[in-house]
């Protein structure tokens, strides 16, 4: 019974509570909105990934600080390439708009592209923030000898098909990139998909690839060792942690590739609700750790919101759009 | 000599007022979350990773491992009480946990399993200590074709695993294997098996949701169905005397406990791999040189000493390929992998020559870690067998209304309970005529292995099959693997010519 | 039971056709250079599947196995009925948890169980029935943070997540 006297306690105290609250409200009635019971934080990839790793930074932020009067609880939900993620949010504009966000990266962009049938449009959904893009370099092992572009031109060229590149699952940012560089330099690599950033990184580790596309934070471990080098970069300028490595574009071959860090929050949110979680995500994104976190991985992006940031998804799934296309993948 | 150096300062760490608070909180509540069915490690670690801020990294890495620790242990609790394994880890403690559970003797079967993963993580911790920058060039030498010649190995541990009836037994593995296909494929980037196109099955069908179905209900219903409403299981009475004669018993599984603590850590080590294929081999190689093969599956003690030295000597093992290379060896791993993330500490093989302090204290936490969880477990165990003596028209509803939410924790999709619920039905009808089940269970958990490494080893080798014969690690495996698949098969086939001639 | 055997093994046969036709969705023959296709993996696993299911028809048909040769009814009325009455309310519980989520569910279910069906006194009914979605809260919402469904019921919990949250 002691349980029971419990509860019978708590709803009482709650009751309680809930009439001072009532009481007080008058004074505060332009009290900005807050969530009202655990915002639900979906994950759009499996635990352990990047996604993954960053989103629970971001809660951990937020809980060390006391920024949210509600707890952030989150859920991984890769089904499908995130298909899964996005029906879940879609769904909530009719239940519950304001209790969700999401933490997406760029499949944001291609699932619903190569899976119509969802009728998801990410035109619907609320801009919450971006955190971050990150990048991605060329990789091979250090006992390959291979020192620059042109010997892994030449190394790839002489393999043929026998060159191994191990990526991220099919038709992915990997293999946009690895389609793009057999393109550019007339190579016949071959693409092997892996679940997973780390397990790709073992992979060339290992020696069980030959190169891979990997974001730094997934190669880290190995190249403070010494045991993977970076040749060149995909972005726009030279990254300060890996000052050897020069950029496609000065190369001659200019590509720019980068991976969305951001939230989005269900289609339908209430305004109030939209700002209350973008002023949220500011706070995280200018927070020491956050800042700290971005060095240390040569994240690149400033921060964006509101329309500015639907812009940049719009922009962005026309990009994707025309890749997917010449992949044939549409 | 160095090491005991690093070793002692290590303890000194450990042993800190707040470290060891830390330790014995973590293994009381890894130990709980465990014990439910539906969680198990990866939930409790994920969940308190964002509590960890509290602390320095090296205490918060102590108490998360503490976590881990406790989970393994608590594992083997549900197994045992409620025939249902609370994670996948802890499949094969059932076997034989179960119906050690059911004759009365389910103390015997908790100390068993609190014994032999004290064991495990013993043996283990010391070849963790020792040898952690060795072994983890070999985990580096397992590209995917020794994967898979691994996983074969695993499922050839399954034949004589299943009932008599060898259709039914064929049928089974297969059925788990297709379910466990089931989502996206990332070889090709295409949805496969999303049955009537309802978009839950795209994130596939998750090993628990299978095994709650069918341990949690199916096997519910059946046991409904052979009592008539009173308890089923002999009450266990606790006594000196019983005490002494079990420990004795156990004492005559020691051979079992090392071969297995071995098994374990060796599988744990390797990336993809983890605990439950070596708790699973760990069990069959326990059946395969036991005298009495046959006592298997009817309350042996040696088949609960064995899973669960092995999968805590796995869980050890798991972390070293994590701190020494940055590879997760298990779900759980990942996660503390992204805790260390949030630190600011870069696994990979620096991690043990720059950040001595944290390596150091975390090995000789481990050690702490497991002597707690032993200790507590024990304390903990009259407990659990006070439960066993709720009136079965209570327990059972219980163990339905566990069902219902550990089905729900792990993905929080009302999707995977009615799944449950139907492999739960499906399993029960199958059930009454001796189909077994339990290949089903294991095959959904090395399915999603074993197939993606079968196509990437094959896309590598050009589609040539002789890829798992002719590299120096996977070929031995491969073939001691089909030796003993196709072994049984030979003598049944074999002996039905005799019985014919 | 002999009718059971070979109904189930029908029944398991179509199924396994079923997701042999669900495979083929995708390629389920050999790639040149690359190896199975997508569908392959789970089209030929269905397809032994099959094959086990004639093997078990054939056993039956040749009255092989003990289940063919048995004539113990598969479900007398005694088993059905309590298939009906536990089943059923697992299922009645699972369907309610969309209405008045997890915690109303589970009070529900306890009590028709263990009243009606264990046929324990009310208070007993009443202390297990009570506790049990409290203990889960506290464990689940509170220390978990893995919120259950409230259906319904959420304003209830609005308050109590102001306290315990």
């Amino acid at each position: 019974m002691a349980k029971t006297r419990r509860y019978l306690l708590g709803l009482a105290a709650a009751v309680a509570l809930g009439s001072v609250a009532s009481f007080t409200l008058p004074g505060t009635a332009t009290a900005a909105w807050e969530p009202k019971k655990p915002v639900e934080f979906v994950i759009m990839a499996g635990k352990g990934g990047g996604a993954d790793k960053m989103a629970r930074l971001m809660q951990t932020v937020i809980e060390k600080n006391g920024w949210s009067a509600k707890p952030l609880t989150p859920i991984n939900k890769p089904g499908g390439s995130g298909a899964e993620a996005l029906v879940h949010l879609k769904d909530k504009a009719k239940s519950d708009p304001n209790h969700t966000i999401m933490v997406t990266l760029n499949s944001f962009y291609t699932t619903p592209l190569r899976q119509p049938k969802l009728g998801v449009d990410i035109e619907t959904f609320t801009p919450v923030a971006r955190m971050a893009e990150d990048t991605f370099l060329l990789w091979v092992h250090k006992d390959s000898g291979i020192k620059d572009v042109d010997d892994f031109v030449k190394a790839a060229k002489a393999a043929g098909d026998g060159w191994i590149m191990a990526g991220t699952g099919k038709l992915q940012e990997d293999q946009l990139l690895t389609d793009f560089l057999n393109a550019a330099y007339d190579l016949k690599m071959k693409y092997v998909p892996y679940k997973g950033g780390g397990k790709v990184a073992k992979q060339l580790a290992g020696k069980h690839a030959n190169s891979t596309v990997n974001n730094p934070s997934e190669q880290e471990g190995f190249y403070a060792a010494g045991t993977t080098v970076p040749l060149a970069a995909f972005t726009p300028k030279r990254l300060e942690m890996f000052p050897d490595a020069p950029t496609f574009g000065e190369l001659g071959n200019e590509f720019v590739y980068f991976m969305q860090r951001s939230v989005v929050g269900a289609p339908g949110m209430s305004d109030e609700a939209a700002a209350y979680y973008q002023g949220l995500f500011q706070k995280v994104f200018e927070s020491s750790e956050w800042q700290d976190y971005r060095k240390k991985k040569s994240l690149q992006g400033e921060f964006l919101t509101g329309t500015a940031l639907k812009d940049y998804w719009l922009k962005e799934r026309e990009i994707h759009k025309q890749m997917l296309a010449k992949m044939g993948a549409l | 000599m160095e090491i005991l150096q690093h070793l002692m300062d290590g303890f000194l760490i450990a042993f800190e007022p707040l470290n060891l608070g830390l330790v014995i909180l973590g293994v009381v509540v890894g130990l709980f979350i465990g014990a439910m069915p539906g969680l198990g490690s990866v939930n409790g670690v994920a969940i308190l990773l964002p509590m960890t801020f509290l602390v320095p990294p090296t205490s918060a890495m102590i108490f998360l491992a503490a976590i881990y620790y406790g989970a393994m242990y608590g594992g083997a609790i549900s197994s045992v009480m409620l025939g249902i394994p609370g994670a996948s880890t802890a499949v094969a403690t059932t076997f034989d946990g179960r119906p050690l559970a059911l004759r009365g003797e389910a103390d015997k079967a908790l100390v068993a399993a609190a014994l032999a993963s004290f064991f495990g993580g013993t043996i283990s911790i010391l070849l963790f200590t020792g040898f952690a920058p060795p072994l983890a060039s070999i985990a580096l030498d397992f590209g995917d074709p020794e994967i898979f010649a691994l996983m074969l190995l695993a499922f050839a541990t399954f034949v004589g695993l299943g009932s008599d009836d060898i259709p039914k037994t064929i049928f089974s593995i297969c059925i788990g294997l297709v379910f466990s296909a089931v989502g996206l494929d990332i070889m090709s980037g295409e949805p496969r098996l999303i049955f009537f196109d309802i978009i839950g099955f795209m994130s596939g069908i998750n090993f628990l949701v299978l095994a709650i179905g069918i341990y949690g209900i199916g096997e519910m219903l059946w046991t409904i169905e052979k009592t008539d409403g009173d308890s089923m299981m002999s009450k266990a009475v606790v006594t000196v005397d019983r005490v002494l004669n079990n420990l004795k018993e156990l004492g005559r599984t020691w051979k079992i406990a090392v071969s297995s603590s071995f098994l374990g850590f060796f599988v744990g080590i390797l990336p993809a791999a983890g605990a439950t294929p070596g708790s699973l081999m760990a069990y069959g190689v326990a059946k395969m040189t036991s005298k009495t093969p046959e006592d298997f599956g009817k309350g042996e003690v040696a088949g609960v000493v064995a899973p669960e030295a092995a999968n805590n000597a796995a869980s050890t093992g798991s972390m070293l390929p994590m701190l020494t290379l940055g590879i997760p060896g298990s779900p759980t791993t990942a996660i503390l992998l992204g805790g260390m993330v949030i630190w600011g500490l870069v696994p990979g093989p620096l991690l043990f020559v720059e950040q001595t302090e944290f390596v150091w204290g975390l090995i000789a936490s481990l050690y702490a870690a497991n002597l707690f969880a032993v200790l507590i477990n024990i304390v903990f165990i009259p407990a659990f067998l006070w439960m066993l003596k709720m009136p079965f028209t209570i327990l059972a509803p219980l163990i339905f209304v566990l069902s219902l939410v550990g089905g729900y924790a792990p993905t929080q999709k009302m999707h995977d309970v009615w799944l449950m619920l139907l492999f739960g039905a499906g399993g029960y009808l199958l059930r009454k005529l001796d189909y077994p089940l339990a290949p089903a269970v294991l095959a959904i958990v090395l399915g999603p292995i074993a197939e993606p490494a079968l196509r990437q080893s094959l896309l590598i080798a050009n589609g040539d099959p002789m890829v798992f014969i002719n590299r120096p690690i996977a070929g031995p495996i491969t073939i001691i693997a089909l030796i003993l698949i196709l072994l049984p098969l030979a003598k049944a086939i074999r002996n039905r010519f005799r019985k014919a001639g | 039971m002999r009718r059971a055997e070979i109904i189930t093994a029908a029944l398991m046969a179509l199924f396994s056709i079923y997701l042999m036709v669900k495979s083929a969705e995708l390629p389920i023959g050999w790639i040149e250079d690359e190896g199975p296709g997508g569908g392959a993996f789970s089209f030929w696993l269905a397809a032994v599947m099959l094959l086990c299911c004639v093997w078990i028809a054939f056993n039956w048909f040749r009255r092989k196995s003990p289940q063919s040769v048995s004539s113990e009814p598969y479900m007398d009325s005694t088993a059905r009925k309590k298939f009906l009455l536990v089943g059923g309310g697992v299922t009645a519980m699972i369907a309610l948890v969309h209405f008045v989520g997890m915690y109303g569910a589970i009070l529900v279910f306890l009590i028709y169980y263990i009243r009606f069906l264990g046929r324990h006194a009310w208070s007993t009914t009443m202390l297990i029935s009570v506790s049990a979605p409290i203990v889960t809260f506290f464990f689940f919402d509170v220390a978990m943070r893995i919120v259950l469904p409230k259906g319904y019921l959420e304003p209830l919990f609005l308050p109590l997540y102001d306290i315990f949250l």
